[in-house]
């Protein structure tokens, strides 16, 4: 059994070489379509990692007992949901490890890989390493986030960008029930296959499959109809993770609407360039501005890919950061880079333009940077955009789903109205040409 | 023909229009949470009584109809959605409709832009507000509207939650307050619910219409409405069944009666929900279990003809009155436990006459009172002494486990518990901003759905398989338990349910604890609601031990204060008790009237009781009782407000430039008044805050969840608009400076960018040059360069070298405040130290001076004669040292420092003021409590809102004062 070692100065427990050879690596499942790739980048770089695949109200249950009850909700799941684990008896709890996000931002999510501990201590499972997910801010000699192992990782967030945003927009139109997720597995095995072999990843061979893959999306047969287009933004975790969000995506299906959810590159753009911003603001290293700025760019270059991909296929591209931070111009600063920060009202803006006005705000109950972002802007959104039809929705382990079901029932109320006043003025400029 | 119903959350509607959408029949009805037989039994009426019933088009509305609906083939309109297509209908030109319902409150904005809003996670103003307070003041609802046509004055109650509202209005009706003032201020409070938490800045104007239950009935509360939105609204006839009409309007296909009646009739919802393990398992169980519990009781004696020595206890709680007699061997002579009806005078008056007319002869040594009561019955009464109520239970606890460890109480609405370390009472937990966790939480439920609360929580005893409803409001908890209903849960289940919640509440929201042997294995439960066996066993089970529950656990207090009053007394003297003469003399009289006295001007209820004895209930200090000021000169918080005052405008040829005085100005005032003085700025800022200046702007906050404090700086920006200030300088800044305590220095969220929410929500804003730009004050080498191009933007005539001298007075204004500060804090410790007096840290954000966010908090805690100074005066005091938790917020990472230091020094305690909503201090409250804790310093947390009730701010103090006090004699 590998031995326990410490950080010097911290105190903090080690995940060490060893580790790496005897330990698996569990991982909460944010996004399903995305992390499995992840997943499957570490896989190539010999560590052990296995997705959190759980969920069940004892899951929220776990976390109240362990984390303090008004921290946000997606703590208390990400931590319950690692402890409820441990306690299950699947795992040799002396040879397993957690790895979690941080991304050292001002808010509280930063904190969460502290909360894990503190939690994991009073929990019985002090042993437990964790491993911290992030650029720097903590060091273990079993892990390190390679410049490789960082573009492959990027790898696997543009295909399933792209593979959400193909899927979403051919799903609730397809003639064969079901064909569209069954491409979206059978193109998540091949991607993971070729991630995990270590290949996949290059800029030639991202533009090769994300071009094949969408090409393969836009042979489904479909039958368009005119639908209810839902956009869904939000705090991070609550606007993907399906046990966060009580099954919003699949909720919005039922309900006969076309989704839209916009992609984590975004967000990972927004990251390196909130350190661009940063520098401009208040000055800073030069050196550290040139490595963050060919990191955006080499992510511009990624999106640029997807767009086309998506374009040749007449597919509804996905946002291109600039354009989505162009439009938040003037609304909301970007020195606002806390949480989702900026972006968030930003891509409310960008989902009105490009069709999808009828918008899910997602966020925990008592989300500091959404006081801002989200609830906050919504008025001044409605200024520029007076088409946009906005709900708010809180999550956390207290709020009745058929609450939250039925306000979005309302926003859904008032965009069917607007859809069928669309299809009407459509037949009736219609006639008028037939008429002429 | 077109049938409508409408599901609330406790009454259904139904109506049938006719081909001209002229109502034709209507019904409503309460249906107990029995929706499916009454939606069975309407359709059936409905279609026996109407003709033509049977091809009518059927829609059904409301929030607890939509599973129904779904499953039963009928369509489902969505309820705003159907207000709105109703009013269109029949009051063409509406432009704004308010509607409260049962748990919902609706604004709908139906001109210039159609926008619908509805209440989230949050059920204050609603109609189920309305009735829990109208069962807090014992009236029926229909005599709350003809109270409140009666007030003469109002007090602020927080309309939040009904929580919140209760321990406003409690101590308002424990000191005396009239009903009818309460009445209105209600209503007032769901007013301003409505309209700061619905209409998030936009405006109500034009013609309003009112709908709903409590809006149909009500004529006071629409009159307030009218009075606040300036307005006058109207009520249409079938104002309660819009929803159902809206349905109807919406119908487009008939049904088939027969098969959608059998469907609703076997509607059983999904069938699955969360259960958990019974309570007992057998009867044996049960059996074995109250053969156990049996054990702890206290002997009754008989009170007619008892010769020898009385004590007399009394427990004025917040909703029962609790009263014993013990004799020398703390045996019981006699009892009552009474609910109080809002005034625990005339109750405890009739408690102590009957025991006069029992035996009156009898010799009373002593008396002692406890309880939110404690005041105005000890001066009404001349009782012989007045405990805190936790000194009170622990007295009594002991009693029957002298070893005891841990002590939880559970009444009405208070959750006391606190751990005993060293015989002293050691840590407490007071459920501050939850109710649900308690008694009152079961009682609600239980009449909710027509049982008393006895009866009910019986039923749970033997459920197969209670409902897992997880831990959380009250009022959501029942939309958890209807739809838990739906899904086939049976009258038992939820019964079990809502005992095991209740004790979920307390553990994991209250005291927050993780596992048994946190709380130690000696436990005594107390309180009304622990007598009930399925909240016992609930517990039990939670927690994995056996607990000593004695068979007056709901009279502990009482007991307590008896057995208090036999050791004070040493079983010597008479008490000075009022005696049957005097209760036949008794007057209570009621005045409410303002003090004046200082710039609080505390609404002072003023209770005379005859002889010449009264009791000044309301104020925040001594003042109106003693006639003199508080000491100064030993707190803080004042000194701090004092500083800021120093800096004067001085006038300057760039005009007046305003700074909101909220958030992080009350600490960057002098660098931001220096830099723009030296600009040549006359720099102001906004007065300190006051329930006036935040309703100027409390109709553009957009986020009713977010910290007062920040809501408060909507009233600010509005003051320096109104007052024609040309600028309003209100920076965003991500980073504070950096005191080298922490990882990092960041400004909390809100701090840091509420700007931008200002500049998105206040439309006035736009009147003047409103600066919101982001600046680096902790980067002083790069600041007057990148401060130079934000502000030329604004003031083309600044030259970069003017910027650089004025940001170098900045930074060396900024240092001389903080070495103000810092000697002040000195000097305070050092006076304290000669005069030997204790040191409470009163460790907070720098905001917490505002006295309308501290509520005088910082001066209720000095009149208990102890210096007062803040985290920052010793946060400096320590090095740099490992937090487990991610130290990166300036203003935390004092706290941290400041926990650190107390725990060297045996003069100092830590008190850590928090505002509620704050996200920030979910995080550092665990922490400063470990860094105390780990040291054995007790750690004591006040949390604070818009309104804060002082009474059990005070609890807190007082029980740390005699905790410590209890230490040290120990010692």
């Amino acid at each position: 059994m590998a031995e326990l070692k410490y950080d010097k100065k911290t105190g903090r427990l080690l995940f060490t070489k060893q580790m790496k050879r005897e330990y698996t690596i569990l991982m909460p499942n944010m996004a399903p379509i995305h992390f499995r790739m992840l997943k499957d980048v570490f896989v190539h770089y010999g560590y052990k990692a296995e997705l959190l695949e759980t969920t069940g109200p004892e899951i929220a249950q776990t976390g109240l007992k362990y984390v303090h009850n008004d921290t946000c909700y997606p703590a208390l799941l990400v931590i319950g949901q690692f402890i409820h684990a441990l306690q299950s008896g699947k795992y040799d709890v002396h040879k397993t490890a957690l790895m979690i996000t941080q991304t050292g931002g001002g808010c509280r999510a930063s904190n969460y890989i502290f909360l894990l501990r503190k939690a994991l201590k009073k929990a019985g499972f002090a042993f437990v390493p964790v491993i911290s997910l992030s650029f720097g801010m903590e060091k273990n000699p079993g892990f390190s986030l390679t410049v490789p192992l960082i573009r492959r990782f990027v790898g696997g967030l543009v295909y399933g960008d792209q593979l959400m945003l193909l899927s979403n927009q051919i799903k609730p139109y397809e003639v064969n029930k079901g064909e569209t997720m069954a491409l979206v597995q059978k193109w998540s095995d091949r991607l993971s296959e070729m991630l995990i072999e270590g290949k996949g990843y290059t800029l030639e061979e991202i533009d090769e499959n994300l071009h094949k893959l969408t090409k393969d999306f836009s042979k489904i047969e479909v039958n368009r109809v005119p639908k209810v287009k839902v956009g869904i933004v939000g705090e991070i975790y609550v606007k993907y993770s399906k046990m966060a969000n009580n099954g919003l995506e699949d909720f919005l299906a039922d309900q006969d609407c076309e989704v839209c959810v916009p992609g984590l590159m975004g967000f990972a753009a927004f990251k390196v360039d909130n350190r661009l911003e940063d520098y401009k603001m208040f000055g800073g290293n030069r050196l550290k501005y040139e490595f963050c700025k060919m990191l955006l760019d080499y992510v511009t270059k990624l999106e640029t890919l997807m767009v086309e991909a998506a374009k040749r296929f007449n597919f509804v591209p996905p946002h291109q950061y600039a354009h989505t931070k162009e439009l938040v111009k003037g609304v909301i600063g970007y020195g606002s880079k806390m949480g989702e920060g900026w972006l968030l009202t930003a891509e409310m803006l960008e989902l009105a333009e490009t069709g999808y006005e009828n918008i899910v705000c997602t966020q925990p109950f008592g989300c500091l940077p959404n006081h801002i972002n989200g609830k906050g802007a919504i008025r001044r959104i409605k200024e520029i955009k007076p088409n946009a039809n906005i709900v708010t929705i809180d999550y956390d382990p207290g709020a009745p789903k058929v609450n939250q079901e039925n306000r979005i029932k309302l926003m859904l109320a008032v965009g069917r109205e607007e859809l069928q006043k669309k299809i009407d003025a459509e037949k009736a400029d219609k006639a008028e040409t037939e008429d002429q | 023909m077109k049938l409508g119903l409408d599901i609330g959350s406790t009454t259904i509607k139904c109506v049938v229009l006719d081909d001209e959408n002229k109502l034709i029949y209507s019904t409503y009805e309460r249906h107990y949470s029995q929706i499916t037989e009454k939606i069975a039994e309407l359709l059936s009426r409905v279609r026996r009584e109407i003709d033509g019933a049977e091809q009518a088009f059927v829609a059904l509305s409301g929030s607890a109809g939509m599973g129904v609906a779904q499953d039963c083939g009928i369509d489902f309109v969505q309820e705003v959605y159907a207000t709105r297509v109703a009013a269109n209908t029949f009051i063409p030109g509406t432009d704004v409709v308010i509607e409260l319902g049962g748990e919902d409150a609706k604004i709908l904005f139906l001109t210039n832009g159609l926008e619908v809003r509805m209440n989230g996670t949050c059920a204050g103003g609603t109609g189920a507000f309305i009735d829990q307070m109208a069962t807090l003041l014992n009236v029926p609802l229909e005599e709350l509207d003809d109270l409140a046509k009666q007030y003469e004055k109002t007090y602020t109650i927080a309309s939040r939650c009904g929580v919140f509202a209760k321990t406003d209005i409690q101590p308002l009706l424990n000191q005396g307050a009239r009903k009818s003032d309460i009445a209105e201020s209600i209503f007032k409070a769901v007013v301003s619910q409505t309209v700061a938490g619905l209409a998030q800045g936009r405006e109500i104007e034009g013609q309003v219409v009112y709908l709903g239950g409590p809006l149909t009935f009500m004529s006071e509360l629409r009159r307030c409405f009218d009075r606040t939105l300036g307005t006058t609204g109207i009520c249409p006839e079938n104002s309660l069944y819009y929803v159902a009409c809206g349905a109807a309007l919406c119908a487009d296909k008939p049904i088939d009666f027969d098969d959608v009646i059998h469907r609703v009739k076997n509607y059983r919802g999904s069938g699955n929900f969360a259960f958990q393990p019974p309570l007992f398992e057998t009867k044996e169980d049960y059996a074995a279990f109250q053969a156990r519990h049996a054990k702890a009781d206290v002997k009754q004696k008989e009170l007619k003809g008892y010769k020898g020595k009385a004590y007399i206890g009394m427990d004025a709680g917040s909703t029962t009155v609790k009263g014993v007699v013990l004799n020398s061997d703390g045996e019981l002579l006699f009892s009552q436990y009474l609910p109080s009806k809002g005034n625990p005078v005339e109750i405890i008056k009739a408690f102590l006459e009957e025991i006069y007319s029992i035996n009156p002869d009898l010799n009373i040594v002593s008396s002692a009172v406890t309880g939110y009561g404690e005041d105005i019955i000890k001066n009404a009464f001349d009782a012989d002494y007045g405990i805190v109520e936790t000194i009170a239970h622990f007295t009594a606890a002991k009693y029957f486990m002298p070893d005891v460890e841990f002590i939880i109480d559970i009444g009405g609405q208070d959750i006391k518990c606190f751990k005993i370390h060293n015989g002293a009472i050691d840590n407490i937990f007071l459920n501050e901003a939850c109710s649900s966790g308690c008694g009152s939480f079961l009682q609600t439920f239980a009449n909710a759905l027509g049982y008393n609360i006895k009866d009910f929580a019986k039923l749970g005893l033997f459920a197969r398989r209670p409902v897992d409803l997880g831990s959380r409001c009250t009022v959501f908890m029942n939309s958890s338990v209807k739809q838990a209903q739906k899904d086939g849960a049976t009258i038992e289940d939820i019964s079990a349910g809502l005992s095991l919640s209740v004790v979920k509440n307390a553990l994991y929201k209250v005291i927050r604890a993780s596992d048994p042997d946190e709380l130690g294995k000696r436990i005594v439960v107390q309180g009304g609601t622990f007598l009930n066996d399925a909240v016992l066993r609930a517990f039990e089970l939670e927690m994995g031990v056996e607990v000593v529950r004695p068979n007056i656990a709901g009279l502990m207090g009482a007991y307590g204060a008896a057995l208090y009053a036999m050791k004070k007394s040493a079983g010597k003297g008479r008490s000075k008790l009022s005696t049957a003469e005097d209760l036949r003399n008794f007057v209570h009289e009621i005045k409410v009237t303002n003090c004046g006295l200082c710039n609080n001007n505390c609404r002072l209820t003023i209770n005379s009781f005859g002889g010449g004895r009264k009791f000044i209930a309301g104020n925040r200090c001594e003042r109106p009782i003693t006639k003199k000021a508080p000491a100064t000169g030993m707190n803080m918080y004042e000194y701090k407000l004092s500083l800021i005052n120093s800096y004067k405008p001085v006038e300057g040829l760039r005009g007046k430039l305003g700074i909101p005085m909220g958030l992080n100005m009350f600490e960057l005032y002098p660098f931001w008044y220096r830099f723009f003085t030296e600009l040549k700025f006359e720099v102001m800022h906004s007065p300190y805050s006051n329930r006036k200046l935040y309703q100027r702007g409390q109709q553009t906050i957009p986020s009713d969840t977010v910290c007062f404090p920040a809501k408060l700086m909507h009233g600010h920006v509005q003051t320096l608009i109104d007052q024609g200030v040309e600028t309003i300088f209100y920076p965003c800044l991500s980073y504070n400076f950096d005191e080298h305590l922490g990882d990092n220095h960041y400004n909390c969220p809100v701090v840091a960018y509420y700007p931008e929410v200002i500049r998105n929500n206040m439309k006035d804003v736009k009147k003047v040059n409103f600066i919101k730009e982001y600046f680096g004050i902790h980067r002083p080498k790069d600041f007057p360069k990148k401060a130079y191009e934000r502000l030329s933007f604004y003031f083309p005539d600044l030259t970069l070298n003017e910027v650089r001298v004025a940001a170098k007075r900045a930074y060396d204004e900024q240092a001389m405040y903080r070495a103000k500060v810092q000697a002040k804090g000195d000097e305070i410790i050092k006076k304290a130290e000669q005069e030997g007096k204790r040191i409470f840290v009163l460790a907070g954000r720098p905001y917490h001076i505002d006295p309308e966010i501290n509520h005088g908090i910082d001066k209720l805690i000095a009149g208990f004669d102890v210096a007062i100074i803040s985290e920052d005066v010793v946060s400096s005091r320590v090095d740099r040292f490992h937090t487990d938790v991610l130290n990166q917020w300036t203003y935390h990472s004092r706290l941290y420092a400041a926990a650190r230091y107390v725990t060297t020094r045996k003069d100092m305690e830590l008190v850590q003021l928090v505002s509620f909503g704050c996200g920030v201090d979910a995080i550092t409250t665990d922490e400063v409590r470990e860094i105390l804790e780990a040291k054995n310093k007790i750690y004591t947390q006040i949390k604070i809102d818009e309104i804060t009730n002082l009474g059990a701010v005070k609890i807190r103090i007082r029980s740390l004062l005699a905790a410590i006090e209890e230490q040290a004699s120990e010692k």
